[in-house]
């Protein structure tokens, strides 16, 4: 809660007085306060310098170190202060926060360090006020970037020593992935790289047409075919290479199904698979086609160099992260294509011997024209076409050169803020999580009270104490303040589960319900748990009542209690169902002041409802089993008196 | 905070007199304010340190009110219930309420006799002040509390709820069935039953 509000407690207190009148049952009991002493000043001792506060002060936050009773470990009796061995310049954040339910961030001082003191005094950094909140977490990203950073560099560097009893796999993929851990893998490492540089290169030599020494033959023939056995060989020592160390690679991969579909994989099968083919396949006419096609997909050995090379991967990262700009882009420039080229053809029409054909020829002038190529191959002739041809070329290059700096400066920003984005937005999800659970965490206090509450009703009076959650005078009370108001309107604060399935029964039963408006009312709520089976009524009750819930006899089974007192036989019936279960017998037994009276649920034949009356304080109490979807009840009503005034 | 004090200023610019959001109000002595009410001087003393804290200008307005109750009663919606006690607390009707105010209620409210608190609680209820209470402004009331218990209560809660528990509260108080409950009527009907007169017992120990 915040600063401040546990010194209105008296004040949400007093002002519950205006409910008494209308409260319909007795109010609960005021918490027994412990002889309060008064506000008094504490002195604070942190490392020699003396910091004196009020009590109250820190009793404001009573789930931190200072609020909670985890200060007395501290206590030095000798000299009547807490004494913490910590840093004094901290603390005075530390206590300001008490002070004014703000947590700043000192600017001087280490991200690491505050945290630290956050951590000792139980203090949550989700606490930190908005003025410091920004600064708080850019620093403090800054700061697991850099150290994430020198761990990576750690790992990629040397690694972790490998434990003795690894295989030769594991031994293996690690030289992989890491060539530097070992000399073997460096040189590994090299000597692939070197036989994918010649191949790459002997692909690309073999078509230059080359003159041999003799000028034997009129045309000029590619190298390739010139020195066919050369290249061969050449060919397949780099393919022998790199299928050799792809299956090593498949055979030490972890996880090799993954290791099947990675792109890297993928990259290597492509890259020798034309190879093989081309090997398999017998050289006539009609597959030569084909195999010369798929020589094509050699040059994809090139790719290979990704391994070795860390910005290729990044950048074929970008690429992908930039995706949806450059699909912008080739949609604007593909819809501009489409307008001019249409344009351009309607307008050349006309002409005879026009090179714009069809609107898909145009398409090629266009593109041109658009990216200021200009080659010249396609020029229009009439005075529209030229027209539109300069407004195509000017719009081009707006079109163009509008969105390309954009991507470009997109690259450098995405890359970077998609490193930061994932990281924040996982941070963010629990940051909001722990923000929720800390709101909630008052919300749920006091369920959990009475929770606790209802457990200690079936325990005896000496193991209340044990029984009982240690909870803070201000808990208390404001507990008692929350207890009352259920009193007074005779409804019950729930959390959402049982709520909603309480909802789902009422639609449930209601449809199910008689019609008599009278007994239909109250009944309303108090159908919610009768349903076809009392096995499942059973269930669900134990559920709500989220505690032991007991069967009392062989064929009874005790769906809940209600409590409710009215106080004038009106014919309308006030029943509110309490979800704690108790022993029905046991309850005599409670020497708090707590009614806990029984009412029981109107059978269908009955109009009129069997009710408590309101002279005794005390209810008659009856479990019923009430089987309303079925129309047939199957009802088994018992009253036991519970008096427990 | 200034964004705040703005808001308000802007808020209240029909009372131009009263801007109360620049005035800085000092409470009366504290031996006054220990005769006038039931408190001792440490409770006084507390009370206006918590008073202080939360309003530094020392004067509490029913933005602050509200804001304060919403913070006890998270799960539903408090303001309108603090609306009226605001109302109530406000004797002079200023639309903001002082330290004394504060704590002459609260002695009322915790160290008053059965008599000051019933009476209390009638002007509560009493809206518009007319010295009647009737169904509309019970049922008004009876809505703000129920708006206290928020969404998730069990049993669920119905558009009817407030107004059966109006009519069984009328049924008590109003003696002579006239639809309007008067100071003497509620005064005796409270008196009457036993349970509202120990539950007025309950708060004696706040402090």
């Amino acid at each position: 809660m915040a600063a401040g509000v546990a010194t209105w407690l008296p004040f949400a207190r007093a002002a519950a007085v205006g409910w008494l009148p209308l409260a319909q049952q007795p109010l609960p009991p005021a918490p027994g306060v412990k002889a309060s002493r008064g506000d008094e000043v504490l002195v604070v001792n942190v490392s020699g310098r003396r910091f004196e506060t009020w009590k109250n002060t820190l009793d404001r936050y009573p789930d931190t170190l200072l609020g909670s009773s985890e200060k007395e470990f501290f206590y030095d009796a000798d000299s009547g202060e807490y004494f913490f061995d910590r840093d004094p310049d901290m603390f005075r954040h530390v206590l300001n926060f008490y002070r004014t339910g703000r947590l700043h961030c000192p600017r001087q001082e280490c991200i690491q360090a505050f945290d630290e003191e956050l951590a000792f005094y139980g203090l949550v950094p989700e606490l930190v006020g908005d003025c410091c909140l920004e600064e708080y977490r850019d620093r403090k990203k800054e700061n697991a970037e850099r150290l994430a950073e020198d761990e990576e560099a750690e790992q990629a560097g040397d690694g972790p020593a490998l434990p003795a009893g690894s295989s030769l796999r594991q031994r293996l993929w690690r030289a992989f992935e890491n060539p530097h851990t070992s000399t073997a893998a460096l040189v590994f490492y090299y000597v692939t790289g070197f036989f994918i540089a010649v191949s790459v290169i002997a692909n690309v030599v073999e078509t230059i047409p080359c003159r041999g020494s003799a000028r034997r033959s009129p045309r000029e023939l590619p190298c390739g075919e010139r020195f066919p056995v050369a290249f061969f060989c050449m060919d397949t020592a780099c393919v022998l290479i790199f299928t050799g160390e792809y299956l090593l690679r498949l055979f030490a991969a972890p996880s090799r199904c993954r290791f099947l579909r990675s792109v890297m994989s993928l990259i290597d099968v492509v890259a020798i698979l034309p190879y093989y083919i081309g090997l398999f396949v017998p050289k006539n006419e009609d597959v030569s086609g084909a195999f010369v096609t798929l020589r094509v997909f050699r040059v994809f050995r090139i790719f290979k160099f990704s391994r070795h090379s860390q910005g290729l991967r990044i950048l074929g990262y970008t690429l992908k992260s930039c995706a949806s700009e450059l699909g912008f882009l080739l949609f604007s420039l593909t819809m501009a294509i489409i307008i001019f080229a249409t344009v351009m053809f309607y307008a050349e029409k006309g002409t005879n011997k026009t090179n714009f054909t069809s609107i898909p020829a145009a398409f090629w002038y266009t593109i041109v024209t658009m990216t200021t190529l200009g080659y010249g191959d396609m020029v229009p002739s009439t005075i529209a076409g030229k027209i539109f041809g300069s407004i195509c070329s000017l719009s081009g290059v707006l079109v163009i050169a509008l969105p390309v700096p954009v991507i470009v400066s997109n690259f450098s920003r995405i890359y970077h803020q998609n490193q930061r984005a994932d990281k924040r937005r996982a941070q963010q999800k629990v940051r909001l999580a722990r923000i929720r659970l800390a709101k909630s965490g008052t919300t749920n206090a006091f369920l959990q009270y009475k929770q606790n509450r209802g457990r200690e009703e079936s325990s005896s009076g000496e193991e209340q104490v044990l029984c009982v959650r240690n909870r803070s005078a201000f808990e208390q009370q404001h507990h008692h303040l929350l207890h009352c108001l259920e009193k007074t309107t005779c409804h019950e604060f729930t959390d959402e589960l049982t709520f909603s399935e309480a909802l789902g029964a009422v639609s449930l039963g209601g449809r199910t319900s008689r019609s008599t408006s009278v007994s239909s009312q109250p009944v309303g709520p108090g159908s919610l748990l009768s349903s076809c089976c009392p096995r499942r009524a059973k269930r669900r009750a134990i559920r709500l009542a989220n505690s032991t819930a007991s069967v009392s006899h062989g064929s009874m089974q005790e769906l809940d209690t209600l409590a409710g007192l009215r106080q004038s036989p009106a014919p309308q019936s006030r029943s509110s169902l309490n979800a704690k279960p108790h022993d029905s017998l046991d309850l005599n037994c409670d020497s708090r002041d707590f009614v806990a009276a029984i009412i029981s649920i109107p059978t269908p034949p009955a109009n009129t409802p069997d009710e408590s009356q309101p002279s005794s304080p005390g209810g008659r109490a009856s479990s019923t089993l009430r089987n309303s979807s079925l129309g047939t009840p199957c009802l088994l009503s018992e009253t036991v008196k519970i008096s427990s005034l | 905070d200034v964004a705040w004090w703005y808001y308000q200023y802007q808020r209240d610019k029909i009372e131009d007199e009263l801007e109360m959001t620049m005035v800085c109000h000092r409470p009366e002595g504290l031996e006054q304010l220990e005769a006038q009410t039931n408190f001792t001087k440490r409770e006084l003393q507390v009370l206006y340190r918590g008073f202080k804290n939360e309003c530094p200008s020392g004067v509490v307005n029913e933005e602050t009110f509200k804001q304060i109750y919403a913070q006890f009663f998270p799960h539903g919606d408090a303001s309108t219930y603090a609306h009226y006690l605001f109302n109530a607390f406000d004797t002079t009707q200023t639309g903001s309420v002082k330290f004394e105010d504060f704590v002459t209620a609260l002695s009322i409210l915790l160290r008053g006799t059965v008599h000051e608190k019933l009476r209390w609680t009638f002007n509560l209820y009493d809206i518009n002040k007319d010295g009647y209470i009737n169904k509309e402004e019970m049922i008004d009331i009876v809505k703000a509390i129920y708006d206290m218990m928020g969404k998730y209560t069990y049993p669920v809660l119905r558009e009817d709820t407030p107004r059966q528990h109006v009519d069984v509260f009328f049924q008590k108080m109003d003696k002579n069935k006239d639809g309007i409950v008067t100071l003497d009527e509620f005064l005796e009907s409270c008196q009457e039953d036993d349970n509202i007169m120990r539950s007025l017992q309950l708060f004696q120990n706040v402090m």
